[in-house]
């Protein structure tokens, strides 16, 4: 409470200098929310009666002042300039600077974001980006735990999983991605092979791109190009549709009704995405393969037969296997990450939009980590 | 009937509610207003166990569902039936299907009755043969009335409405506020509903709360908020712009404009 002792006066104002002259206000004492009206008054009566050309205000004498204080003197400024009097203020080093400078931000135009105390340092800000980095890992993870119980258990009751949703991310994934993946594989085979074959050309070893060709479409181009064109079709798409579920509190009334959202918006993704990427990996093998057989008939005098035989002879079981293992692998990452940015949106459209862009980024920069891992075990396996 | 006994909630340093107590008495309707963002929906959301809070008690006849698992809080949800304040429908089905979501999983119907079943749920609600239509066609007064529809089609005996006349034409509202009442004394639901709409709030309220700084200040029946002595309630119920809920604000904005 506030009340108003008008008797105890807690400031001092006076004043030097004369009409048409520059002026000096010094304030002293205290200037607090009690303050404020008489200070509003006196100061713009002494403005009147002195009719300066410019004033020069002198803190230097004050014992303190607050927020409210800080705003008679922002009040006082903004006054002498509807007259077209300058006005400066010294000696206000210490807290009424501060208060003046963090007044005048709030409740100025310009909304500069506050500055910080202190500029954070690096090794902080280090550790500050590795324990939020460490904890988004563990949520990822901890989500893809959830994500497979809830699959696990679904296949163990497979009435309640909702069959018509997995068959249409199917449909979507599968068939409609279908064209795209088929044209990217075989336009790198054509590529691969016409880069290699003018090395191998030199020591007559045409007929090695096939294998060339064979052994890296199999073995690591055709299932990263079915995974990245499948996260950036598929895993986008999922982020989006649970975002704006989110957004919507759909999932919210989900819930209400007794639905676990995992088991009833993730687990089809999932299934789908683990029926349909080797699939479409099988696919991408087959074109890229094609498109080294186009380029070896047309352009190095191979014959089909003898490509096809060296390139059969090239693939063994275990590198197909392998292949495949990597494509559900690559599933897996791209509908739990599209799932799990789904389900984080807070907020608005635009978080709906944020969430597809950081699914596609975050699944294949995965995919790409999962691969690394997969070329070292295959190496210490020797497959 | 309802205990909530000193609920918090917080997001980030943001505190929503602190330590909030409320009684929701079995087969009444409390209505809870507030302005905007002071936490209306947080609180039934805390109820349904949509949200958890840090601390505090809910309790449903005697359990406290904060600390149930998930299993026990599935059970105890069958008993609620809520309307979003953005109504929440799947967009990706029809409004039939929409409606008989909670029938179908409950197998409250033989399945060749479901459609006459909605449609009676959607005539409570003054729609009729809609059931086709996808949610993005429909009003946001239409879609409302369709997430009441679904709200009720399961026959919950605990309702929330999530401002249930909000962008509704004033003979709808009227026709909503109608079915609010008529489901509490023909059925006995007991019932939560939050609004800005005071005309609405005093006919269909048997007691009124007012939030305001993550508490109730005030709970009374329509007639004793109408004639609250509280500044605070007073301002808010006769939508005065000027009063203590705005002074903060405005003390601050009128000195600097000057
Ligand atoms: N999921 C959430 N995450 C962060 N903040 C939230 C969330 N839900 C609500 N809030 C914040 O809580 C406050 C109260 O929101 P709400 O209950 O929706 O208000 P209202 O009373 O208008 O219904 C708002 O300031 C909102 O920003
Ligand atoms: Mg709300």
């Amino acid at each position: 409470m506030f009340r108003h002792h008008p008797q105890e006066k807690e400031y001092g104002i006076s004043s030097e200098g004369s009409a048409g002259e520059g002026a000096v206000v010094r304030l002293s004492g205290r200037l607090t929310l009690r303050s404020l009206e008489p200070f509003g008054h006196e100061s713009s009566a002494l403005l009147d009666a002195l009719g300066p050309s410019s004033v020069t205000l002198d803190l230097s004498g004050m014992s303190s002042i607050d927020s409210a204080g800080a705003l008679a003197l922002l009040r006082l400024k903004a006054m002498a300039g509807e007259r077209g009097i300058p006005l400066a203020i010294s000696g206000d080093g210490g807290q009424a600077g501060r208060l003046l400078a963090l007044v005048g931000e709030r409740t100025g135009r310009a909304s500069e974001p506050p500055q910080l105390a202190e500029a954070s340092g690096f090794f902080e800000e280090l550790g500050e980006k590795t324990v939020s980095l460490l904890r988004e890992v563990g949520d990822e993870l901890t989500f893809q735990g959830e994500l497979l119980k809830a699959t696990a258990r679904s296949c163990l009751a497979p009435r309640a999983v909702r069959w018509a949703d997995v068959l249409f991310y199917m449909r979507r994934a599968g068939v409609d991605g279908f064209p795209i993946v088929s044209l990217i594989s075989f336009l790198l085979g054509l590529i691969i092979t016409f880069m290699s074959s003018l090395q191998l050309r030199q020591f007559g070893a045409n007929l090695y791109v096939a294998d060339l060709v064979a052994i890296s479409i199999v073995r690591e181009l055709g299932p990263i190009m079915t995974a990245i064109l499948v996260a950036g079709r598929s895993g986008s798409a999922f982020a989006a549709e649970i975002g704006t579920m989110q957004v919507n509190e759909e999932v919210d009334a989900l819930v209400t009704m007794g639905f676990d959202p995992m088991t009833f918006l993730s687990v089809p993704k999932l299934l789908a995405m683990l029926a349909v990427t080797p699939i479409l990996t099988v696919f991408a093998d087959l074109h890229g393969i094609l498109g080294g057989l186009v380029v070896g008939v047309a352009g190095l005098d191979l014959t089909a037969r003898a490509y096809l035989a060296e390139t059969h002879a090239a693939l063994t079981a275990p590198a197909i296997l392998a292949s495949l293992v990597k494509a559900e692998v690559f599933a897996v990452l791209i509908a739990t990450v599209g799932c799990q940015r789904g389900f984080r949106v807070r907020g608005g459209a635009d978080a709906v939009g944020a969430a597809a862009t950081s699914a596609v980024v975050t699944s294949i920069f995965l995919i790409i980590i999962a691969d690394s891992a997969f070329a070292l075990v295959q190496q210490y396996l020797g497959i | 009937m309802i205990a909530i006994r000193g609920l918090s909630k917080r997001f980030g340093k943001k505190v929503v509610l602190d330590g909030l107590d409320l009684t929701v008495p079995k087969g009444k309707n409390t209505v809870v207003i507030g302005g905007s963002g002071t936490g209306k929906s947080v609180l039934v959301k805390c109820a349904v166990g949509l949200l958890r809070p840090e601390a505090g008690e809910i309790l449903i006849d005697g359990q406290d569902i904060l600390r149930m698992d998930e299993r026990e809080l599935v059970r105890v949800r069958r008993r609620f039936g809520m309307l979003f304040q953005g109504s929440a429908l799947f967009d990706s089905m029809d409004v039939g299907d929409n409606v008989a979501f909670a029938l179908r999983r409950l197998k409250m119907h033989p399945e060749g009755h479901i459609r006459e079943v909605v449609e009676e749920k959607l005539s409570m609600v003054g729609l009729r043969d809609i059931q086709r239509l996808m949610p993005a066609e429909l009003s946001g007064g239409m879609k409302k009335r369709v997430g009441l529809a679904r709200a009720i089609a399961s026959e919950p005996d605990i309702l929330l409405y999530d401002e249930p006349t909000t962008g509704l034409d004033p003979i709808m509202a009227d026709v909503i506020n109608d079915l609010i009442i008529s489901l509490r004394e023909t059925i006995g639901v007991t019932s939560i509903t939050i609004t800005h709409d005071m005309a609405s709030a005093y006919k269909i309220a048997d007691q009124i709360a007012m939030l305001y700084k993550g508490k109730i200040i005030e709970v009374g029946t329509p007639e004793e908020i109408r004639t609250t002595s509280n500044p605070v309630v007073a301002q808010f119920v006769q939508g005065r712009a000027h009063g203590p809920i705005t002074d903060e604000s405005e003390e601050f904005v009128r000195f600097v404009s000057r």
